[in-house]
């Protein structure tokens, strides 16, 4: 079959690679319709994520048809269901899985003794990432082997196209996810950093769970037109002081939330001198993140408020100014997205058409031209906002 | 290094077969072999700079030259990060100082003018490789100005904004009454 697979950094080809075969009981093989390039395959794909082996295949956004299924499934899947596989592989029986805090199973990351030495504790098991999280091969290819396939999946009516029903493996529940850490009230201004294809699900999040305001930070024209579309207003922070600008927006007392939809790879900008230390110090490998975003939201956000970040960060952060958060009395909140404690939901509002995920898509293509488009997608080349690939 | 990659996965993981082309452009791969001869350059430059400035007859400069081998390696590193234009740029202006610097040794009373303008001549093709290689890597930045999409028409809210907007205040409207 065809994948695309990691080489090396900014290295993907896609290559003829064998088929994935049935291991456990409870594992499925699908036949994926459609993938799709997420903002995290861009850290992986700089290099910036340790962990990955040349001969690991991408994609944590896929969705398809169920080919053939384990003998452990319960009739919980079964051949010809058309399923979202969640990037989070879930087992469903352990205590976190169990507290519906999916990203953190205990049983799935099959290299669950390098999660114990980097993070402490492990996390679950996922799909098309570093090898800390299990290096399981990801969807970006003709075929995926899903393993804990009777608990990770998401069933798709037929009357929910794939371009509707995608996102909910990811994106979509990470947006919400990041939205609904924040305990939104109606009288509540959301500021989110990055109008992205994440920020742009937390915005249309944020409206539906009853903001009074939601503030689009960003630089892309693009990007920034998408979010107004979504009810929000834009800073752009290349022309505009952010802080001012959200002073203006909230009497000077600041957002109430903020989410961080940006991550590691913040931009770097002669203005901001502290990202060109950072991106500097990325370089020589003193720190791994770029964290100007998150040093921005806790000097900006109003007192007792909250940062939810959903974006992506892999290790060390320097400088973030931990008296303002402190003394502020900041709550953070952040994770990996429990993608099946929200899909129920979110699928239900795609149904009732109360919302569609797939305005953000903006090019769709083969999978053969998949490495090209990580780097238009990277690039934000021909208006690029996020990309489909068919396999 | 893939054969010990696949001993890190399990037996239904597929293996590659046939590798398709590659991501990476010819002007990346330039760039990347012009950062490790920065680093290499740098390397040479720190450790031996006595031994270049006896080479180029020009002694006595040798704090100059550890200082532009640790400009060197800066760039190298830079020209091997994903913003390599920009290390590329700081090789170009880093060519024109060693141009200039070099073009203070060439002097008559100098007995290594040959290998002045040996080391001149040197400076001129890796000086053309750099800036043949900034023209060639793309801008990782948007292009600024015309030819772009704007995206005004995408809510995602099929039944528009508004609708959205008020689901959500008869949603939280409801919710105060329960909890009321």
């Amino acid at each position: 079959m065809r994948a695309l697979v990691w080489h090396g950094k900014e290295d993907i080809r896609c290559d003829t690679v064998t088929d994935p075969e049935i291991e456990d009981p409870r594992d499925a093989i699908v036949k994926v319709t459609s993938c799709a390039i997420c903002g995290s395959d861009l850290h992986l794909f700089h290099n910036f994520i340790p962990g990955m082996l040349p001969g690991d295949i991408m994609g944590h956004e896929m969705m398809g048809e169920v080919v053939e299924v384990g003998h452990g499934m319960d009739g919980k899947l079964k051949k010809g269901d058309r399923i979202v596989v969640p990037f989070t592989i879930v087992c469903g029986q352990c205590e976190q899985c169990r507290r519906g805090n999916f990203s953190v199973c205990e049983t799935t990351n099959r290299k669950r003794h390098l999660a114990n030495k980097v993070f402490g504790h492990t996390t679950a098991g996922l799909f098309g990432y570093t090898h800390l999280t299990g290096g399981y091969p990801g969807g970006q290819a003709e075929y995926l082997r899903v393993p804990f396939a009777d608990t990770t999946h998401i069933k798709i009516p037929d009357a929910v196209s794939d371009e509707q029903a995608l996102f909910l493996g990811d994106i979509f529940p990470t947006g919400w996810q990041a939205a609904a850490q924040c305990d939104i009230e109606p009288t509540d201004t959301v500021a989110i950093w990055g109008c992205g294809p994440v920020g742009q699900m937390a915005i249309r999040s944020a409206l539906l769970l009853g903001a009074n305001q939601v503030i689009a930070i960003d630089c892309v024209p693009e990007r920034l037109s998408m979010a107004e579309a979504g009810g929000a207003t834009t800073i752009n922070f290349e022309s505009e002081s952010v802080a001012e600008r959200l002073n203006e927006f909230t009497d000077g007392k600041g957002p109430e939330k903020c989410i961080d939809a940006t991550g590691m790879e913040a931009h770097v900008m002669a203005s901001q001198p502290d990202t060109l230390l950072d991106r500097a110090k990325q370089m020589l490998m003193l720190e791994s993140d770029r964290p100007h975003v998150l040093r921005e939201m806790i000097y900006v956000c109003r007192p007792c408020g909250v940062i939810s970040i959903p974006g992506v960060y892999s290790g060390l952060s320097d400088h973030v100014p931990m008296g303002a958060l402190m003394n502020k009395g900041l709550t953070v909140r952040s994770g990996q997205t429990h993608v099946n404690r929200w899909t129920d939901d979110l699928l239900r509002r795609i149904e009732e058409g109360q919302v569609d995920p797939s305005f953000v898509i903006t090019h769709t293509v083969d999978l053969a031209q998949g490495p090209e488009m990580y780097k238009v997608f990277r690039d934000k080349r021909d208006s690029c906002v996020k990309v489909v690939l068919k396999p | 290094m893939y054969y010990v990659a696949n001993i890190m996965r399990s037996k239904g993981d597929p293996k590659i077969v046939r590798s398709g082309p590659s991501s990476i452009e010819p002007a990346d791969r330039l760039a990347r072999r012009l950062g490790w001869f920065s680093i290499g350059l740098g390397a040479m430059e720190v450790l031996a700079s006595r031994r270049i400035t006896r080479a180029l007859g020009m002694r006595g400069s040798e704090g100059l030259v550890r200082a532009y081998g640790f400009r060197e390696l800066f760039s190298g590193v830079m020209s091997l990060s994903v913003d390599k234009r920009a290390g590329m740029w700081s090789r170009v202006a880093g060519d024109g100082l060693d141009a200039a610097t070099l073009l203070s040794g060439f002097r008559y009373d100098n007995p290594k003018k040959h290998n002045v303008a040996l080391a001149l001549l040197m400076v001129g093709g890796i000086a053309f490789l750099d800036y043949k290689a900034v023209q060639q890597t793309v801008a990782r930045s948007p292009r600024r100005g015309g030819g772009r999409r704007l995206y005004a028409d995408r809510s995602g809210f099929p039944k528009g904004l508004e609708a959205a907007r008020s689901s959500a205040k008869n949603l939280l409207g409801r919710a105060a009454v329960g909890a009321s």
